[in-house]
């Protein structure tokens, strides 16, 4: 039910072209998911104490310039906002959980879909390409990116249950495949102080990695204890401020094919989706192996 | 002077150009009338079910990587990958010849009832997956579940295989070279025989290798799990 | 002085005891065959508003009521026609005989309407006999081959069935003789072991491109049908239509098989009521009614069944255990040279007795049906048994046209749900129906 797309460039040169090698990637995964799609792009950090927000307005209407004027108002730190028509990444000084807080009470129709000083996140409903052009994914620029399309089985096609997920700083995840104990995990989760917001079983995937990293282990330690306590199909493909990471279930039913050069790292559920990408033909194509776990940092 | 045969007529498709169902479309209804039997098909570049059901002694070349079910339900076909295969390559082949020059994905050759499928490199999960009467000769290494369910046919692997090789084999053999990390339900090593270093043989020429068969080791069933019955600690 | 005092739990009834006991001396689960048998809330449950002075009916004869039902309009190029909305559903040559796939398809050749292959393949027989023929393709791919392909006039992809949803097919040794095990490349007399998933796709983005390959194969000319088991149907049918499906068959817990374990068949997957409100649910949330046609199964026994399932919005039913039983399953007799032939002694033999059999599993079907066996399945006379399901399928039908004129339409496929109402509280909420005489439908906001 999903399409997954991952790339990471390993020149400097190469960022400034991140959405534009990234958008045939997405749309190259439209069948897969055909009704929503979003993606996690990591650009330079903002300075040290401050924090990005992602935030989106979904079908309601938001006046982003007024609700900048009333974080100003409530936090004395500087504030920035850029707004994308429904999404906005909102940069503040202030401490980012608090800033959270805050929206939640004073602007409940407004979705944080990320915090980070890296992560920039773009999610909403409608088919890849129009989801590209609306927020202008071919001029995005970054380091690495996480991209995802969904094909969608609840009622309501809702942005909420589009991937990525995030938790904590920087760290998001999208996720092909099915779990069949989500319910079981979110119920071990939640008592320990770990929020849902859907009841969709990536989300529970994500929110298990949240539990481990707030845990102390590193992302490796979380994904080799998931092996046992996450059941089901699954490739995940999880994005950092600094690295970028896959992994397969140990049955591998669901696809998962890597394009390397000496500039990019390229991920895909399919290859006709790297097909374009630049010296395709030199690059090194290989699928993961089940239960390894694959990771390039920039 | 000798008499230069003349090369046999070709055809050339691009599908950055054309579509796959005109591909497919001239591969079933008019490369025979034509007198076609050499077909090009350029930047595959990843198209899924390029040159699937296919009956008729046609000769396929695939430049490039293919996606998907390439050549599924071949029947008397010849299809060349030179390149990589997505999953289910030759999937249910009746006959005819599939070769993949680069590695292909999981399932490759499932449920194939005849022909050969030949893979270069390495081979993903589940190779062979309920094998029925088909060859498949694998020059590099194949993934877990390989000969699940396999009922009939053969299968060389050169280089290794991962876990669970043919888990709830039925009669297809397994020839393989390499190191086994598992063997699954019912499946066992047996001693090879010289019927079965003469198939070795014959299917490692029919696959262009030069292999030692002296070097393959057989794995078959133990049919222990042919009748269900309490006292077996079979998991069903 | 007091008589016995027989005190019977409900809980350990005698049922549950019988359950227990052969578990101890047999250490294997039960495998039987037919559909669930403890009743859940189904068709039995739901009423028609007839006409009266706000509805006004149709006449017979003249005042014709239609039943033409075209399936699979939404990509291929030649859609299935059929004269009537009931067709028959899949059964595997293997679990039945060949005489009797000979019998189904002389039969809704007559009527009109289709029969569709099983785990095993498509039979000469069938597709001689049969004029409209669907091909499944199943897990375990047994005697799938591209010719056969070819000569379907749709293929139906089966993920799973309502007797088992998330099992695979199962054939036990002693009905694999040596032509079933030819069909299906297996080793003659040997417990059949299934794939519960098919070889290479798993879930809906992979079905999206095993769908087109299988166009693509067609050169897409023929439908192709995904059916699966009820289950959490809403999903699944929004998942089939995203993945390209011209035809969705849903088959309720109620569906049956010729072989499985009994826990599978009465305690996985949901009634056919229930999965068929899903269903339609789900088609309506994708604007997708009329788009994509849905088939019904599981349980469907009478006209009144089919008329209830269409006014829910399915767009034809699919019927397996009803068709066995109007070819001869739990009589008493079978028919030999013109004569009845009592198979009481059989049906004894077996452990049972005429309306309570389900030993399909056993091959020893006493009136030939579901058997391998040579002398056996000569119980079974093609002709006598084409005639038998003909006259069932339009009894059925015409019992059908009857409910639909008396509420007034002029083609049964304009039955709607608005047609229904409920007995039961159960049966309300699972169709989405009132309550009869209330307007109350349990779990719905009061419009």
């Amino acid at each position: 039910m999903c399409g997954i797309v991952g790339l990471l460039v390993k020149k400097p040169a190469l960022r400034e072209s991140l959405g534009a090698l990234m958008v045939p990637m997405l749309i190259g995964m439209t069948e897969r998911g055909p009704d929503s799609a979003g993606l996690a792009v990591y650009t330079s950090p903002v300075p040290d104490r401050q924090h990005k927000l992602s935030l989106y307005s979904g079908m309601h209407a938001v006046d982003w310039s007024q609700l900048l004027g009333s974080i100003s108002n409530e936090f004395e730190q500087h504030h920035e906002i850029a707004v994308h028509g429904n999404q906005a990444v909102l940069t503040t000084a202030a401490d980012a959980d608090q800033v959270v807080t805050w929206l939640k009470s004073h602007a409940p129709l407004v979705a944080v879909l990320s915090v980070g000083r890296s992560i920039d996140l773009y999610k909403d409903v409608g088919a890849p390409a129009d989801i590209a052009r609306r927020y202008r994914f071919a001029e995005l620029q970054g380091t690495h990116l996480v991209g995802h399309t969904r094909m969608a089985t609840e009622s309501a096609v809702t942005p909420a249950h589009a991937h990525p997920f995030t938790a904590g700083r920087d760290f998001c995840l999208v996720h092909n495949g099915s779990l069949s104990n989500p319910h079981l995990v979110r119920k071990h989760l939640e008592p320990l102080g770990i929020e849902f917001e859907t009841d969709n079983d990536t989300e529970a995937a994500c929110r298990f990695f949240e539990w481990r990293l707030r845990e102390g282990d590193d992302l490796e330690k979380a994904v080799e204890r998931g092996f046992s306590q996450l059941d089901g199909f699954f490739t995940f493909l999880m994005g950092t401020d600094t690295e970028m990471l896959i992994v397969r279930d140990a049955f591998a039913c669901k696809p998962a094919v890597v394009a390397e050069t000496d500039d990019y790292v390229a991920i895909a559920s399919e290859f006709r989706s790297l097909a374009h990408l630049p010296d395709i033909g030199h690059a090194t194509l290989f699928e993961p192996k089940p239960e390894e776990i694959y990771s390039w940092r920039i | 002077m000798a008499n230069l045969k003349p090369l046999p007529p070709a055809r050339e498709f691009d599908l950055s150009r054309d579509s796959l169902r005109q591909v497919n479309l001239y591969l079933h209804k008019h490369a025979v009338d034509e007198g076609i039997s050499q077909i090009r098909v350029q930047n595959p570049d990843g198209a899924h079910s390029i040159a699937c059901g296919l009956d008729a002694d046609l000769d396929v070349h695939i430049h490039g990587h293919a996606g998907y079910y390439v050549a599924g339900m071949n029947q008397r076909a010849s299809v060349t990958v030179y390149g990589n295969a997505g999953p289910g390559a030759a999937e249910n082949m009746m006959s005819g010849r599939v070769h993949v020059k680069g590695f292909a994905s999981t399932a490759a050759g499932a449920s194939a009832h005849g022909g050969l499928l030949v893979i270069d490199g390495d081979a993903s999960l589940r190779c062979g997956i309920s094998l029925k009467g088909g060859d498949i000769v694998v020059g590099g290494s194949v993934g877990s579940f390989s000969a699940f369910m396999a009922q009939a046919g053969r299968i060389v692997i050169c280089g290794d295989a991962e876990d669970a090789l043919g888990d709830s084999l039925y009669e297809a053999v397994i020839y393989v070279r390499g190191k086994v990390r598992s063997l699954g339900a019912d499946a066992r090593f047996e001693p090879m025989t010289d019927n079965d270093r003469a198939a070795v043989r014959g299917l490692l020429a029919a696959a262009g290798r030069s292999e030692d068969p002296g070097e393959f080791k057989r794995v078959a069933s133990a049919k222990s799990l042919y009748h269900w019955h309490a006292d077996a600690n079979q998991e069903y | 002085m007091t008589g016995l005092q027989l005190e019977e739990s409900a809980g350990f009834d005698r049922h549950t005891i019988e359950y227990i006991q052969r578990a101890a001396a047999s250490g294997l689960y039960e495998i039987r065959g037919l559909g669930a048998k403890r009743r859940v809330p189904n068709f039995d449950d739901l009423l028609f508003l007839a006409a009266s002075l706000s509805r006004y009916p149709l006449e017979g004869y003249r005042e014709r009521c239609a039943t033409k039902t075209v399936l699979g309009t939404r990509f291929a190029s030649k859609p299935i026609e059929l004269a009537i909305p009931i067709t028959v559903a899949g059964m595997s040559f293997g679990a039945l005989s060949a005489r009797v796939k000979d019998a189904l398809g002389r039969a809704a050749t007559e009527v009109g309407t289709s029969t569709t292959t099983g785990d095993g393949g498509m039979t000469a027989e069938e597709r001689a006999s049969s004029k409209t023929l669907v091909y499944q393709c199943l897990p375990s791919r047994y005697g799938f081959n591209p010719d056969d392909v070819r000569r379907a006039d749709a293929i139906e992809i089966v993920i799973g069935q309502g007797a088992k949803p998330g099992g695979g097919g199962m054939l036990l040794g002693q009905k694999v003789n040596p032509r079933v095990a030819r069909m299906r490349t297996l080793p003659e007399g040997v417990d059949q072991r299934s794939a519960s998933r098919h070889p290479d796709w798993t879930g809906p983005d992979d079905l999206v491109i095993k769908i087109k390959e299988l166009r693509e194969i067609t050169d897409w000319e023929k439908p192709i049908y995904v059916k699966v088991g009820a289950t959490r149907t809403f999903n699944d049918v929004k998942l089939a239509v995203h993945a390209g499906a011209d035809v969705v068959v849903v088959d309720g817990m109620q569906g049956g098989t010729a072989a499985t374990q009994t826990v599978f068949i009465e305690h996985v997957g949901i009634p056919t009521l229930a999965a068929l409100r899903q269903a339609v649910d789900a088609l309506d949330d994708l604007n997708m009614r009329g788009t994509v046609q849905l088939v019904i199964s599981g349980g469907i026994r009478s006209g009144a069944d089919v008329a209830k399932a269409l006014a829910m919005g399915a767009d034809a039913v699919a019927i397996g255990q009803g068709v066995l039983v109007a070819l001869g399953c739990n009589s008493d007799a079978y028919v030999m040279d013109g004569k009845h032939v009592s198979a009481r002694e059989d049906y004894a033999a077996l452990g049972t007795a005429p309306g309570f059999c389900h030993h399909c599993h056993t091959g020893k079907c006493p009136v030939g049906i579901t058997t391998q066996d040579a002398q056996l399945e000569l119980r079974l006379d093609p002709a006598v048994g084409a005639k038998r399901l003909r006259n069932y399928l339009k009894t059925v039908n015409m019992e059908l046209t009857t409910v639909a004129r008396a509420c007034g339409k002029q083609d049964v496929h304009h039955l709607e749900k608005e047609d229904l109402v409920a007995l039961t509280v159960e049966a309300a909420a699972m169709a989405g129906v009132p309550l009869a005489g209330t307007s109350w439908i349990p779990g719905q906001e009061p419009k």
